[in-house]
């Protein structure tokens, strides 16, 4: 029996494995994905801005913090800055994945690009990792990646076409749906000293400044929580 | 028609972020110290989106078992602790806040 053939599975296989990896976390989308699209229309979008959000920003923490400076009349250049910083962290899941997608041409590499967001960073990233001899990984990318944007789009519909028709929906606290997936996002990371008190610093200087104009206060929060990781863990090895 | 503008921008922002490195993928080595510096920007933005959410939903800090938000992420947190599945975590601290914000607190 050849084992290399054995252990290589088609991109069909791969596509559908992304999907099922995906599933997770879709379920945590799904209702934060609703819960956009009736506060979208609440906040003064109409329904093809809110399906265009979505659908060609497609970044939902970012797309919640936009609709809600829109909703306090923040001017528009505030808004495309809090959008830089507040996605900034997917430079970092790009720099994770290059060394898996530098082979790929660039029509693949387009694509996964704008898929590249928390969810399908933490559902493709380990798989990546696990499976370093696959030679068709980029299919298990794309499964999760097509899987959670579509997921995403057909839940802010959901939302736009619910969120008028049920009064009320946006007192249900669907948004929990969004704390509840990150928090199953970070804790996984909390494996050392400088992470956990880099986070547990992001964490309470964001409750301290959140009544900062312009989402100020989060980025200096997560910039002073990265801050003090990088210190602390650079102490760490120079003790060593 | 600024709203469109705005979803624009916003587009090719957070495109040219996530594409940035993909598009030169082959020649790109990143300095040792930004990735290591790197390497805490998810759970730092992350925790401090999702921390204000649930301690202060209504804008101002909730400390009390009134505050189903509250509830919910520690129950969250425990089995992300616990149990390390993100899955579980989701499924069981919503199901819990919902139990909680629509049955016991009313």
């Amino acid at each position: 029996m050849n084992n290399n053939q054995a252990n290589s599975k088609s991109p069909s296989q791969l596509f559908l494995k992304g999907v099922w990896d995906a599933a997770p976390l879709i379920i945590g989308g799904i209702p934060f994905g609703i819960i956009f699209g009736t506060l979208s229309l609440n906040a003064g979008l109409d329904i093809w801005q809110t399906v265009g959000l979505s659908s060609i920003v497609f970044a939902g923490s970012a797309q919640f913090v936009a609709i809600g400076m829109l909703a306090a009349g923040t001017s528009l250049g505030f808004i495309v800055a809090a959008t830089l910083i507040v996605n900034l962290r997917h430079l970092i899941y790009a720099a994770s994945m290059l060394p898996y997608v530098k082979h790929l041409p660039q029509r693949w590499r387009l694509p996964l690009g704008f898929l590249l967001i928390d969810e399908v960073y933490a559902a493709t990233y380990p798989h990546h990792i696990n499976n370093l001899k696959d030679k068709n990984n980029h299919w298990h990318y794309l499964g999760v990646g097509l899987a959670f944007y579509i997921s995403w789009n057909i839940a802010t519909l959901v939302g736009i076409f619910f969120g008028q028709a049920i009064p009320g929906i946006d007192t249900w606290g669907l948004d929990f749906a969004m704390s509840a997936t990150f928090i199953g996002m970070v804790v996984p990371h909390l494996v050392n000293r400088p992470m956990i008190v880099a986070v547990l610093t992001s964490g309470l200087l964001a409750v301290l400044t959140f009544h900062w104009p312009h989402k100020i206060g989060l980025v200096l929060s997560s910039l002073t929580g990265m801050a003090i990781g990088y210190y602390l863990e650079q102490r760490m090895q120079g003790k060593k | 028609m600024e709203i469109w503008l705005l979803i624009l921008l916003m587009a090719l922002v957070t495109f040219g972020i996530r594409y940035a490195l993909y598009a030169k993928a082959n020649a790109i080595t990143l300095p040792a110290k930004l990735e290591q510096a790197l390497k805490f920007s998810a759970p730092c933005v992350l925790t401090a989106i999702w921390v204000p959410a649930v301690l202060m939903p209504q804008g101002e800090l909730a400390l009390t078992p009134q505050n189903p938000y509250l509830i919910g992420a520690v129950i969250a947190l425990g089995i992300a602790l616990w149990k390390r599945n993100i899955l579980l975590t989701i499924v069981v601290s919503m199901s819990c806040f919902f139990v909680y914000k629509h049955l016991i607190l009313v």
